[in-house]
């Protein structure tokens, strides 16, 4: 049977999902493997480093770099305080003394005879690596952080921003080509995860911020929009790190698109259950898509690890992710092998689409995605 | 060099998101590239083992030329028959290439040089530090920490030269300690190539944190820059350091004949070896989904520079944000609505391996293409510049001229090639689009000639380069060079319609006597491999090359696309009337024969 390799987002009710939850130093893993943890525990801790200040102590004293131990009054390692003096000269007359003070509270970290600067630093921070997740440990990576498992319903999406949070599953839209309005947003939706139909518009997400909602995930966002949250034109799609009061996420693309029926009907489905998402999106080497889990009660169905993805077959469900049909869906009616022409003149691999209205239509095979389940 | 007598080889490229194999076999006495395969690179999850998608690309090789090349995972080496090759070989970018940052006491010096040093060793340059870079001490430790190279590499000062700046960056360095990009818990490795006399005090600072190793200063003088040993250094701890972290690399390694080098690196070889044979001044251009690198070889100096952010797929909304809108808009023959334009190119970013399937869409990717190509150079000339900070002897009309030390060494007038690779230019799906779309961005200036890079396979050359001198020129004349044809630009303005240049161009069934007016783009055809003579006088105020006005003879090549001739003036100047804009580019489209009819 024809097949072909393409790439999709997944969208199932039935799946073992497993986050590798790493720190980004080496430090103290908290759990062990077999225990039970909600998204908010935190696995495993460590501590980053404090920030480094300079202080060139040569300019400050007029002195040569390599007397710079003679002057110091702290030495490497020497705990200090905020305004506290490290350094000073010793003249003849009082009037001519110089101090030079500690900026941070913190420790000497280094003092240079070459340079003559003095390194001082901040003390460390705590860093602490949540579960995300509600699941199990299903594995302890020593000193690194674990891997937190889970039957669940998971969605990706296709982009998003803002960082990783959970809450309450909380449907707004009435159908996947709703377009959301800001009274649709209430003060009740405050920490929940709310589910829209095609479209938010700037107004929209501003009162979900404005209501403390935890994500909206959504069909499609405009541009234009998204500069406006952002203050900047988003160059390369590496997000996650945004904090704009909620995390937001586009199932179907740029524009008014309706949210596909499976994504929606899954999502809605699920209204009342907690669920963890996050917008993280990289699209350049090492793939990370927006995701929504949703952890099952009981030990869930026959869904199988995140794995090697199939091929494209006739009869799977597709998007169709270019101009001119972007964002229609329809099932693979044929795969024909050879090369064809399109309009452009390039040739190409294309698979026959047919739509639930019957009509079919010849699109490259690198402008569909399949929808996987 | 060792030169291994070679009859079949197998060349992979790991890129990004695919793994390209192809075979090259000797045919007679040419080296031949005969089949190719591909398959997605495997360095990621769920499969985490480059050899993954090195097998199944070689695999494909072995599908459709019925050679057997592999056992199992095994390659057979040597051949015999149909069985097996005498070499494998592969370049890799795979996750991201290799990432650097680099140092220097004097940021338009050591600095400038550390960058030249980094991007020729096929690296992305994150951050250039330097002593006087604008940032204050916290400040630069700050973006050290935050970032997480592959590797670092520390120069300033020149031999003998000052020592306290060096050290002050090994000092900001050390109170960083940086963390690897890939794998918790090894050394960073850091190349220090600066003042002899600094390294003592370099090793006691960062000898016991880093992996560190000092090699010759890339600035012994501020006359000579020794960039060579700091870059076999850059491949040798490529090899022996990044990439033992990255999934798979060292079963790969261990398949490999020769030393797996960065793919930009295997390009800028190529590139440079065509240019010393041939003795002419090239331009390379390789513009990918994410990044466009430029390469040069100007008065027989190399220079390459990558452009991390632009690029037509992954990057295509940045190309957008730096270029902005208008510039992209001013190459469409048609008008657009604005919100609809970014919403495709946003869409565009999140699913990159789309393509366009309509004609406007096409036009679109070609215009952001033009403006890419034109923002990477603008980046590649301000890195490929005379040594800066040098002592010149000033003769009285030099002192008139006022010219300064650092000068940028790309002269479009005396350059002779310009080689284009990446999708949007060696698949356009008609030759004569690469031809303008490189011609537009670059502005052309004088006579030059046109190639593309048919499959990509420069890479690959590069690396077999390294093993056999004949194979890699053998294969890249025959079967990687698309031969476009030649551009006939004089550089001047005037009004349109008013004389610009009276050509004649005679043979190889080519008969052209025609006075060309300004404002006209013309292509007349000249096959691949045929050369016509050209007796060109340009107008007054044009110049071809020999100087205003003055008469020009010269032999010219043909190609896919034939002889261009472009009379719109350097630089050139494009209607800012929405509906004049339309009207003129429509113009030469047509007279083109561009694209097919829209249809709307």
């Amino acid at each position: 049977m024809a097949h072909a390799y393409t790439p999709g987002l997944r969208v199932t009710d039935s799946a073992v999902i497993r986050k590798r939850r790493i720190l980004p130093i080496q430090g103290t893993v908290l759990v062990k493997a077999g225990q039970k943890v909600t998204a908010n525990d935190v696995v495993a801790k460590a501590e980053i480093p404090g920030k480094v200040h300079t202080v060139n102590i040569v300019n400050k004293l007029s002195i040569e770099a390599r007397e710079v131990k003679r002057f110091m009054r702290k030495k490497e390692g020497e705990v200090v305080k905020k305004d506290e003096v490290i350094a000073e000269n010793n003249p003849m007359i009082k009037w001519f003394k110089t101090t030079v003070q500690s900026p941070i509270d913190g420790t000497i970290e280094s003092i240079s005879e070459v340079t003559g600067q003095v390194l001082l630093r901040e003390p460390p921070k705590p860093l602490n690596l949540l579960a995300y997740i509600d699941g199990t440990v299903a594995e302890v990576i020593e000193k690194e952080g674990a891997v937190v498992e889970t039957p669940a319903a998971f969605c990706q999406g296709i982009f998003g921003i803002g960082g990783e949070t959970s809450g309450v599953i909380e449907p707004v839209a009435k159908s996947p080509d709703q377009d959301l309005s800001p009274a649709d947003i209430t003060a009740a939706h405050a920490g929940r995860i709310l589910i829209g139909g095609k479209h938010a518009s700037m107004p929209v997400i501003r009162k979900a911020i404005e209501v403390k909602a935890a994500a909206i995930v959504i069909g499609g966002i405009h541009d234009k929009d998204l500069r406006e949250i952002l203050g900047k034109d988003l160059g390369v799609a590496i997000t996650g790190t945004e904090n704009i009061g909620l995390t937001l996420i586009i199932t179907e693309g740029f524009g008014s698109i309706p949210m596909a029926r499976k994504t929606f009907d899954l999502l809605v489905g699920k209204k009342g259950k907690k669920a963890s998402c996050s917008g993280a999106t990289q699209i350049r080497a090492g793939v990370i898509r927006p995701e929504i889990v949703i952890p099952a009660d009981s030990k869930g169905g026959p869904g199988g690890p995140e794995g090697e993805k199939l091929g494209m077959k006739p009869g799977d469900p597709v998007r169709i992710i270019r101009e001119p049909m972007f964002g229609r869906l329809g099932a693979v009616k044929s795969l024909p092998p050879d090369l064809t022409s399109i309009p452009t003149e390039s040739h190409v691999r294309v698979l026959v689409v047919s739509f639930p209205d019957g009509s079919e239509a010849t699109i490259p095979r690198a402008n569909v995605e399949t929808i996987e389940s | 060099m060792a030169d291994r007598p070679v009859n079949v080889v197998i060349a992979t490229d790991c890129g990004s998101t695919t793994t390209k194999a192809i075979l090259i076999e000797k045919v007679g006495d040419v080296y031949r590239q005969t089949f190719r395969g591909e398959a997605p690179t495997t360095v990621e999850a769920p499969f985490e083992d480059v050899t993954k998608g090195v097998l199944n690309s070689i695999q494909e090789v072995e599908e459709l030329s019925g050679r057997k090349i592999l056992d199992g995972e095994k390659i057979i080496t040597p051949a015999n028959g149909k069985v097996g090759v005498d070499i494998y070989v592969s370049t890799s970018s795979a996750g991201g290439g290799l990432q650097m940052m680099v140092a220097g006491a004097v940021l338009a010096m050591t600095g400038e040089s550390a960058q030249r040093c980094a991007l020729g060793g096929g690296a992305i340059v994150m951050d250039v530090l330097a002593s006087n870079d604008g940032r204050a001490g916290h400040e630069k430790i700050e973006r050290i920490r935050q970032l997480r190279p592959d590797m670092l590499l520390l120069s300033g000062g020149t031999d003998g030269g000052t020592v306290s700046h060096v050290v002050e960056l090994a000092e900001y360095i050390s109170a960083a300690d940086p963390k690897p990009r890939l794998g918790i818990g090894y050394k960073l490795p850091i190349i220090f190539a600066g003042n002899k006399d600094a390294a003592p005090r370099v090793n006691e600072i960062l000898g016991e944190k880093m992996a560190l190793d000092v090699t010759d200063n890339i600035r012994p003088t501020l006359e000579k820059e020794n960039l060579m040993p700091a870059r076999h250094k850059i491949h040798d701890l490529f090899l022996h350091h990044v990439m033992q972290q990255a999934p798979g690399y060292k079963k790969l390694i261990a398949m490999c004949g020769a030393p797996i080098i960065p793919t930009p690196a295997a390009v800028g070889d190529i590139i440079e070896r065509v240019a010393k044979k041939e003795q002419i001044n090239v331009l390379g251009v390789d513009i990918g989904g994410a990044t466009t690198d430029v390469f040069s070889v100007f008065q027989t100096v190399f220079n390459r520079t990558v452009s991390a952010n632009l690029g037509m797929s992954y990057s295509i909304s940045n190309v957008l944000a730096e270029a902005g809108l208008d510039n992209i808009m001013r190459w469409v023959p048609f008008d657009i609505d604005e919100q609809d334009l970014r919403n495709r190119i946003k869409n565009k970013m999140i699913r990159p391996t789309t393509i366009p399937f309509t004609v406007d869409e096409l036009m679109i990717e070609q215009a952001i293409a033009r403006e890419a190509l034109r923002l990477a150079l603008v980046q590649h000339k301000m890195l490929a510049v005379g040594l800066k900070g040098v002592q010149q002897e000033r003769s009285i009309s030099d002192a008139f001229a006022q010219t300064a030390s650092g000068q940028s060494l790309i002269n479009m007038m005396d350059l002779n090639l310009v080689i284009g690779s990446g999708g949007i230019l060696s698949h356009a799906p008609r030759r004569v689009q690469s031809m303008v779309m490189m011609t537009d961005s670059y502005q052309l200036e004088g006579i030059t000639r046109l190639a593309v890079d048919s499959i990509f396979m420069m890479p690959h050359l590069g690396v077999l380069a390294t093993v056999n001198e004949k194979a890699a020129p053998d294969a890249f004349e025959h079967d990687c060079m698309v031969y476009l044809g030649t551009c006939i630009a004089p550089v001047g303005s005037g009004k349109d319609g008013d004389k610009c240049v009276d050509l004649k161009i005679t043979g190889d069934g080519l008969s052209v006597n025609e006075s060309v007016p300004v404002g006209e783009l013309k292509l007349y055809k000249l096959d691949v491999g045929k050369t016509a003579r050209l007796e060109a006088t340009p107008a007054k105020g044009f110049d071809l090359g020999a100087g205003k006005g003055k008469p020009l003879s010269t032999t010219i090549h043909g190609g896919v696309g034939g002889i261009l001739v472009d009379t719109r003036g350097r630089p050139l100047q494009l209607p800012t009337d929405k509906k004049q804009r339309v009207a003129v580019l429509t113009r030469w489209s047509k007279a083109l024969d561009l694209y097919p009819e829209l249809k709307k």
